[in-house]
């Protein structure tokens, strides 16, 4: 700990300060925005899974009145890429195996999904441009779609002629030696279980507007969210420009969930756009297009064995996944693929550990993170396997749970190692068996867990358990910066983003304690744009309160030393003996105002390398229509703990609304095609979101007994855990409620057509 | 072709083609963007506006139906200065967190509490399932509108 915070704000359930604007229809999301002369982008999107581009003729799309341009790949001249069209670059394990894989920002040989970009329109309007679309005449000369990973494994049609193989990498996780522990085991089980195909939909579609000022040869690009600075680095170079002569600028962002925020290709196409025809130039998504066009994420099948002692304790795991990654290698793609053979075994103790993921390319919207990658679907078919093992050992199976759970004298405890990448990963701290203690109680397990497998008024009733753990704090940085303001408050600025998780209110709490000075104080947080901070890292992996938060923690202090060195001299006292009192600095028995030193300002960091753990356990009561493959939650409990909640209020928020998303996952979401590659989720009625009527039964209990020991705040990551063991906590459920039919559920959704197609089997 | 209607009190006339939003109508052209589109198709109700009093989605409501209608939007349901009784209590329930679907939510919330004050938690669900919000889980949406009844139960005749 740097110093022992006077605890005021930090822990409060703090009313958030952006409330305020949106609440009163206030905010200022990028389709908010209007300029002069503003044209409408428009994009013409692949209506082929797979194929050759012969040929696209514009012209009868310029005929139209009010249409001021089309862009395609042929405007693109880049001398940095064979092509002159620009590469996405991937930001996360960007290794040379990938490269032949990222995506171009727009098709100029091949189409390879449905939604692919292939032409921009610029227009009076969105309406116009719309028209246009419909004038544009492609010739795409139509290849085998490869819809399915199994069908990708063949290698018949290939997706990149350069590698001949649709397979882009192996991830291999790795720890003991699991062959040799599965030799000697004297219990093992196979499974071979799937995930639905997701996607982190954001409420806000994505949204890019883009200013060229060309006499200055300034680029100002708004609708950044979760990663600007990596993002200016990329635009940086496609469009071959510097940095510095390029702002990007985060405006009120409607969700992001993982998704939004990452570097699209529309991030270059629109940009592009503003510069080639020197206009200011906007782009708003529809939600079919963001169905399309926005990462998906989750679709994995798992070939999974597990070993274990009689007495339930866990020797081993091995096997094989499979992730449909869709068509190119995009920003975060791999993470998935790669979180979930590692990060497979939760919160339990594995001694021996040996999955390989392979990551597979197909004719379909590209992968990326969303919410909990890889976590959500490890911690399915962790959780399944559990209850499997439990009911064939005759052990029950909170208790074969407790006897494999990480003790809290064991962290850190590592975990599997994932190769190519050498990435290392161990937990930092907590007490889980604590937290499922508490989760039974709040439960009322012993007496509710009765009812499991009971018919009881035509519905049966199942008890679900999952236990989890959930990654947080990515480094390497977070810069944050303190000035004081000509009223005499204080302006904080960060290189972190919001994506409305209400960091313009923890930050100001963590600020304000840390200088012990009223919340009022702390005038304006500023986040997510360029020009802010000298660097910054973003708003993912659940990192905002921790790595932001320490950063602000550390500004402070440099603030405070900047500021007695300041004061000293003027008050003619020692620095030691300067104190900041509200808007007052008093040394040597006299006080100037704050605003006196207007303008002085700090930047602190925080780096890091480790990663939080929170932790917890859900347990559900659900009951299962038979006649219907109907699921209703009659009560659902999450408890984490979260090492220190800056802000209990939005801890509990990040908690039930990751929550309902896992929910969503577990029984209703799936985006689907068919065996040509054709997408058939494209609307809000075919893809199933939760509703307020859905799941009305939620309660959660936020934690902070075991602060994390690699961060001064003490603070965990927590926006995530809600998400992760919902998958396995809801199939568990149904396995338990339907056990007099032996159904074991080994797919999500647990949609009512798959349970019924379960106890069809099972009634056999 | 011109429409007359009224937003939040005021009488507008706007030349528009036939086949504009309502929504599209309000934002761009009214620059009342309180009003958020999500979806265009009828689903998530971040669009909801009051045509007259009733919640009407307004992306699916062209503008030349609004032809001497009374439409509020969530500015019209807003204060100069501070928060409602109902936002002030979506605030404290923390019954918003990106804020995209929040004024669909106000919206839909008072169109309900000024009809039905004394309604229960299953009827705000029923009628808060028409408005998709993607970060909340919807728990404390559904807390905050019903800790928000006693204000519109004074406010009966």
């Amino acid at each position: 700990m740097t110093r022992a915070l006077r605890n005021t704000f930090i822990g409060a359930s703090i009313e958030r300060r952006e409330d305020l604007r949106f609440l009163r229809g206030r905010g200022t999301y990028v389709d908010d925005l209007q300029v002069l002369g503003l044209l409408y982008a428009v994009i013409l999107r692949s209506s082929v899974a797979h194929g050759r581009v012969r040929s696209i003729d514009v012209s009868g799309a310029l005929k139209i009145e009010g249409v001021h341009a089309v862009i395609t790949a042929k405007d693109m001249t880049s001398k940095d890429y064979p092509s002159g069209v620009p590469i996405v670059p991937m930001r996360l394990q960007p290794l040379p195996e990938f490269l032949p894989y990222e995506q171009p920002v727009i098709a100029y040989e091949k189409v390879r999904y449905v939604g692919e970009p292939i032409a921009v329109v610029l227009a009076a309007s969105v309406a116009i441009g719309e028209d246009a679309l419909e004038q544009i005449a492609v010739e795409i000369e139509e290849l085998p779609a490869v819809a399915t990973w199994q069908e990708a494994s063949k290698n018949q049609s290939v997706l990149f002629d350069v590698t001949g193989t649709n397979r882009s990498l192996t991830f291999e996780a790795r720890k003991g030696d699991a062959d040799a522990a599965f030799k000697d085991a004297p219990y093992t089980r196979r499974e071979r279980m799937r995930t639905g195909r997701h996607y982190g939909l954001t409420m806000e579609p994505r949204g890019v507007m883009a200013e060229w000022d060309a006499a200055n040869n300034k680029l100002t690009v708004s609708g950044a969210s979760k990663v600007p600075f990596v993002n200016r680095r990329i635009l940086a170079k496609q469009i071959g420009l510097s940095e510095t002569d390029i702002e990007l600028i985060e405006n009120d962002v409607g969700g992001g969930y993982g998704a939004r925020g990452e570097f699209y290709p529309e991030d270059f196409l629109i940009p592009f756009a503003a510069k080639h025809v020197n206009r200011p130039v906007k782009w708003i998504e529809d939600r079919r297009e963001n169905l399309m066009a926005m990462n998906h994420a989750r679709e994995t099948e798992a070939d999974l064995e597990i070993a274990c002692h009689r007495d339930g304790t866990i020797i081993a795991l091995r096997g094989e996944m499979y992730t449909d990654m869709g068509a190119y290698m995009r920003t975060n793609g791999a993470v998935g693929a790669r979180n979930a053979p590692q990060f497979l075994t939760g919160p339990y103790r594995v001694p021996h550990h040996k999955v390989d993921s392979h990551l597979w390319m197909t004719n379909k919207t590209p992968v990326g993170t969303y919410r909990g990658p890889g976590r959500f679907e490890g911690s399915f078919y962790m959780e399944r396997l559990l209850d499997m093992v439990a009911a064939d050992l005759g052990i029950d199976r909170i208790e074969l749970r407790r006897r494999n759970l990480i003790g809290k004298a064991e962290h850190p405890y590592k975990l599997a190692t994932a190769q190519p990448t050498n990435a290392h990963d161990q937990t930092d701290s907590g007490d889980y068996e604590e937290t499922l203690d508490r989760c039974l109680k709040e439960f009322n397990y012993a007496d509710v867990s009765k009812l499991g497998g009971k018919l009881i008024d035509g519905k049966y009733h199942g008890i679900g358990v999952a236990c989890f753990i959930e990654g947080g704090a990515a480094g390497p940085k977070e810069s944050a910066r303190l000035e004081v303001n000509d009223d005499g408050t204080i302006t904080v600025y960060l290189g972190t983003s919001s994506v409305g998780q209400g960091v313009e209110t923890i930050y100001a709490q963590i600020a304000a304690d840390a200088l012990e000075v009223p919340m009022e104080r702390i005038r304006h947080v500023y986040h997510g744009s360029t020009g802010l901070v000298s660097d910054g890292y973003g708003a993912y992996h659940s990192r905002s309160v921790v790595m932001g938060g320490s950063a602000v923690l550390d500004a402070t202090q440099k603030f405070l030393g900047l500021l007695r060195e300041a004061a000293g001299k003027r008050l003619g006292c020692a620095e030691s003996n300067v104190t900041l009192d509200v808007d007052k600095v008093i040394g040597g028995g006299v006080s100037l105002p704050l605003k006196e030193f207007a303008g002085l300002t700090a930047e602190g960091a925080f780096l890091n390398h480790k990663h939080t753990y929170s932790y917890g356990t859900h347990a559900t009561h659900i009951t299962v229509d038979a006649r219907l493959g109907h699921i209703q939650i009659l009560d659902y409990v999450v408890v984490q703990d979260v090492g220190r909640a800056i802000n209990p209020l939005t801890v509990r928020g990040q908690v039930i609304g990751s929550l309902v998303q896992g929910l969503g996952g577990a029984v209703l979401e799936d985006l689907k095609y068919d065996a040509q590659g054709q997408f058939l989720t494209g609307s809000l009625a075919d893809y199933l979101l939760p509703t307020a009527s859905d799941f009305p039964n939620l309660r959660c209990f936020v934690t902070d007994d075991h602060p994390s020991p690699i961060n001064p705040l003490g603070a965990k990551g927590a926006g995530e855990g809600g998400i992760v063991a919902a998958g396995g906590c809801m199939a568990n459920a149904v396995a338990n409620a339907l056990q007099t039919f032996h159904v074991e559920p080994r797919a999500l959704p647990l949609s009512p057509a798959y349970i019924w197609e379960l106890l069809q089997a099972g009634r056999k | 072709m011109p429409v007359k209607f009224e937003v939040n009190g005021k009488s507008v006339e706007v030349e528009v083609e036939p086949r504009l939003t309502l929504a599209d109508c309000l934002r761009h052209y009214l620059r009342l963007t309180g009003t958020h589109v999500g979806c265009e198709h009828g689903v998530c109700g971040a669009c909801t506006v009051l045509i007259d009093g009733a919640a009407v989605r307004s992306c699916l409501t062209l503008a030349v139906q609004a032809e001497g209608a009374k439409v509020t939007t969530v500015e019209g349901l807003s204060l100069e200065e501070g928060l409602t009784p109902l936002q002030a209590s979506f605030r404290k329930h923390h019954a918003l967190q990106c804020g995209f679907c929040t004024p669909g939510m106000i919206t839909t919330a008072h169109a309900l509490l000024s009809e039905e004050p004394d309604c229960d938690a299953d009827r705000v669900r029923e009628v808060l399932s028409g408005n998709i919000c993607r970060c909340t889980g919807y728990i404390s949406i559904v807390e905050a509108v019903l800790d928000a009844r006693s204000s519109y139960k004074k406010t009966m005749p």
